[in-house]
């Protein structure tokens, strides 16, 4: 037999998506005359049982070398041809895939002609790639068992809960002294009306007392090296300046503690001490210290002493260690889950609702810590900041922050409509004889049993919606109250209300934990700022990056049973990877023509992962790949004057071709 | 040639992880932008080679692109500032050539489908009315 390579084209109708814009019996026309193609087909679903088997078959009775497939991207089934044309024999690389659908007739859908005139090209190029293609290896490589977890609030919980009762080692890391995240400062849930904290804090006590997970609070990543299967992950642990294994959670430093701070857990509304627990239920259930603020660490005498210290004086249990320092742990794991959650917009970004200006005009998460029983006010509801009225008109302000591209938020963040309905409820509930009005642009009650509960807040609670978008708040010179003007656009009139308290409905936005752990894993973001999925449908909680996956907040807006659900894909995501007890390497590496190569070593220096070292062999300095350590970029290739280095499957014998008929066609 | 006749060829190198995941979601979206466009895959901007680029004009095209992920997001690290690093270096050439506007650097996330089909439309006519506009102004024709 000649070594000429045997082609096989197959084109794909892909139903109508392709076929319903080109003429796909032309296109295999052209391709049965191209160099080296034996035989070119077409059908229906060419990724369809049938549609494989016939592939299998001519390879088999054509005697096919290298096989094309015009269809998809191959980022949806480059691994399915993969499979079929190794099934009959033939090495996985020998595929070649052509993508005339999202890059041809998906964009081109009212240029039918170019369209087929741009198919040809591609499907030109593919066979003269094709025929330059070279059989490849793939190898195993063992995978720790164990997983980290980014970020301690329901969605991390559940992701480490998930992986730790399916036996794996779960590092759990999370930046806050405690962990529980923004649903342990809520007050009720919707749409049950569940207590946040009664549902969550049981979740919290689980994750604290499994014997698989390993709680790493007051931490945060700092370092990432190594791929999946294999991370090396370096953990910093912030100093508490308390023993977390001395310290009974007492609290008697905190009564003597002289120094305080807004509380952030009361979103500023409240006062913590320098020295302080984040709130009674927190876990660890450990004090910590805030350097910022603590006079040891901010105040010195004119001896250049520190002016305070009683809480180490007091402490019972001799936990407090002012000399703690700042400690970094390395860790490694096998996959990792990023649940770093979100961030509530910041309503001085809209001025014209003069948050800032009157304390009387506060946030959604400000109102639901008034409202909380842990809260500032003990659940009891009155206007800030002296704590003494009882608001008796409550006016919710709906998508501050959402769907408005004035302050570039896009997007629609979900779960105001619903938060909004409950916080009403709940108002409504505690001062029956207040009035509560909610100015929406669209109610959004998509969601199990959303609708009954919005209609509840109209109907039983006689919550008054009104349509339309806040133009500007002013506030009363003389009563220093808020003044909401907007069009009301069901009655068509302008309408002035004057409120106790205006509630605005923030939107949620990525937090900065997850702009930098995006940052540090090379995970994209998509153009709303949130993490990007590896595929919108197939792949929601998978990053490009392997071994790397997404919940929860951090991927977009969501609820909490949303992020429930989304925790646990995720952690069933990495389990695939942690069950399997393998990766397997990619073909795709670097490789020296030890001929050719001078030993200059550019490789060397442009290798991102170490995987190139110069030896020496038979007395002549030459360049060396670790296949195992090579991700397969292609950057040394590009780089290597000789040509003595190429990336296996992306050669240059193997792209110039493709360059050339592209350019010529 | 007139403008509305003439139909340049653009040679668009992607790499595997952000710009041409940003083109499959401009197909998926089903945002349409001009067919001059001839995409080469490649796992990292950074395999794409002066020569690849030469080659690319001295074949026949009218333009190249080369597209990778943003500054930060390169999925081998650094491999995008490799990129940038030697398509400043090849530009210097391509000026000296007067080719300098033929050939572009773009950053497009895998979400930036919608962003990567308004680059090329406003590329395809850019390179129109310049090849157009060279050919009207030179006896041979510019290209």
């Amino acid at each position: 037999m000649s070594n000429e390579p045997r082609i096989g084209v197959y084109i794909c109708h892909c139903g109508t998506n392709i076929a319903g814009v080109i003429n796909v019996e032309e296109l295999t026309e052209f391709a049965s005359k191209l160099p080296n193609v034996v035989i070119a087909k077409n059908y229906q679903f060419m990724c369809s049982k049938p549609g494989q088997e016939m592939i299998i078959e001519d390879i088999k009775q054509h005697k096919l070398s290298r096989v094309v497939v015009a269809a998809c991207s191959p980022r949806m089934h480059e691994p399915t041809f993969r499979r079929c044309v190794q099934s009959a024999g033939l090495n996985p690389y020998l595929l070649e895939m052509v993508n005339i659908r999202e890059h041809c007739t998906w964009v081109h859908e009212h240029e039918p002609d170019k369209a087929l005139e741009k198919a040809k090209a591609l499907v030109a190029t593919a066979v003269a790639r094709a025929s330059n293609l070279e059989p490849l290896e793939e190898k195993e490589l063992p995978v720790v068992k164990s997983a980290l977890v980014i970020g301690g609030g329901i969605a991390g919980l559940f992701a480490a809960l998930t992986l730790a009762n399916s036996g794996v080692k779960v590092y759990l890391v999370e930046s806050s002294p405690t962990i529980g995240g923004k649903m342990a400062m809520l007050d009720k849930t919707f749409p049950t009306l569940d207590c946040s904290k009664c549902i969550l804090t049981p979740i919290m006590n689980e994750v604290a007392n499994h014997p698989n997970i390993e709680l790493l609070t007051y931490a945060e990543v700092v370092d990432v090296q190594g791929s999946v299967g294999d991370f090396k992950v370096k953990v910093l642990l912030k100093p508490r300046y308390v023993d977390p294994t001395k310290c009974k959670a007492c609290g008697e430093c905190a009564k003597k503690c002289p120094a305080s701070a807004p509380n952030e857990f009361d979103m500023g509304l409240s006062k913590r001490k320098a020295i302080y627990l984040t709130f009674p239920q927190a876990v660890p259930t450990v004090y910590t210290i805030d350097p910022k603020v603590c006079l040891y660490f901010t105040k010195r005498d004119r001896m250049g002493r520190p002016i305070c210290g009683v809480c180490q004086k007091i402490c019972p249990a001799q936990a407090i260690d002012f000399n703690m320092q700042p400690k970094t742990v390395e860790i490694n794991v096998g996959a990792i889950i990023i649940a770093t959650g979100f961030e509530t917009f910041d309503p001085r970004l809209k001025k014209e609702y003069k948050y800032g200006v009157s304390p009387r005009i506060i946030t959604s998460l400000e109102f639901e810590r008034i409202l909380c029983a842990t809260g500032p006010t003990g659940g009891k509801v009155l206007c800030p900041p002296d704590w003494k009225e009882v608001p008796k008109r409550v006016v919710f302000i709906q998508c501050v922050g959402s769907r408005d591209l004035t302050v570039n938020v896009p997007y629609c963040s979900k779960v105001c409509c619903m938060y909004t309905a409950k916080q009403a409820i709940l108002y409504k509930e505690r001062v029956p004889d207040g009035e509560a009005y909610v100015i929406y642009i669209d109610v959004r009650a998509a969601g199990k049993g959303f609708e009954e509960f919005y209609r509840r807040a109209v109907e039983e609670f006689n919550v008054t919606y009104i349509k339309g978008r806040v133009g500007e708040i002013v506030i009363d010179p003389e009563t220093k109250k808020p003044i909401i003007r907007v069009e009301d656009t069901l009655a068509g009139c302008m309408i002035e209300l004057e409120a106790d308290l205006v509630v605005l409905a923030v939107g949620l936005r990525p937090s900065q934990s997850t702009l930098k752990i995006a940052e540090l894993l090379k995970v994209s973001r998509s153009p709303d700022g949130f993490l990007q999925e590896l595929h919108a449908k197939l792949y929601p909680v998978q990053t490009a990056v392997d071994g790397v996956f997404i919940c929860g907040c951090a991927q977009g807006p969501k609820d909490i049973p949303d992020s429930v659900a989304q925790a646990k894909a995720a952690a069933s995501a990495a389990l695939e990877i942690l069950a399997q007890g393998f990766v397997r390497t990619i073909g795709h590496v670097a490789s020296v023509d030890k001929e050719l190569c001078s030993g200059c070593g550019i490789c060397v220096s442009v290798c991102p992962y170490d995987a190139i070292a110069i030896k020496v062999e038979d007395g002549r300095r030459v360049a060396s790949v670790e296949d195992v350590k090579c991700k397969g970029c292609g950057s040394c290739a590009a780089a290597c004057p000789s040509g003595a280095m190429q990336q296996r499957h992306f050669k240059d014998i193997q792209l110039m071709p493709v360059i050339k008929t592209l350019a010529r066609t | 040639m007139s403008k509305s006749e003439f139909e340049p060829r653009i040679v668009v190198f992607a790499c595997n992880w952000c710009s041409y995941a940003a083109m499959d979601l401009a197909g998926t979206s089903r945002i349409q932008y001009p067919p001059n466009v001839r995409i080469v895959r490649v796992m990292c901007s950074s395999r794409v080679t002066p020569e690849m680029v030469l080659t690319a004009l001295a074949e026949g095209a009218d333009a190249v692109l080369i597209t990778g992920c943003h500054p930060g997001d390169c999925h081998y690290l650094v491999g995008n500032y490799k990129t940038l690093a030697r398509y400043t270096l090849l530009k210097n050439v391509l000026d000296e050539l007067g080719l300098g506007d033929r050939v572009r650097l773009e950053w497009f996330s895998a979400g930036e489908g919608e962003r990567f089909a308004q680059y090329v439309r406003s590329f395809v006519e850019e390179i129109k009315e310049r090849v157009v506009n060279l050919q009207a102004s030179t006896p041979e024709g510019g290209r």
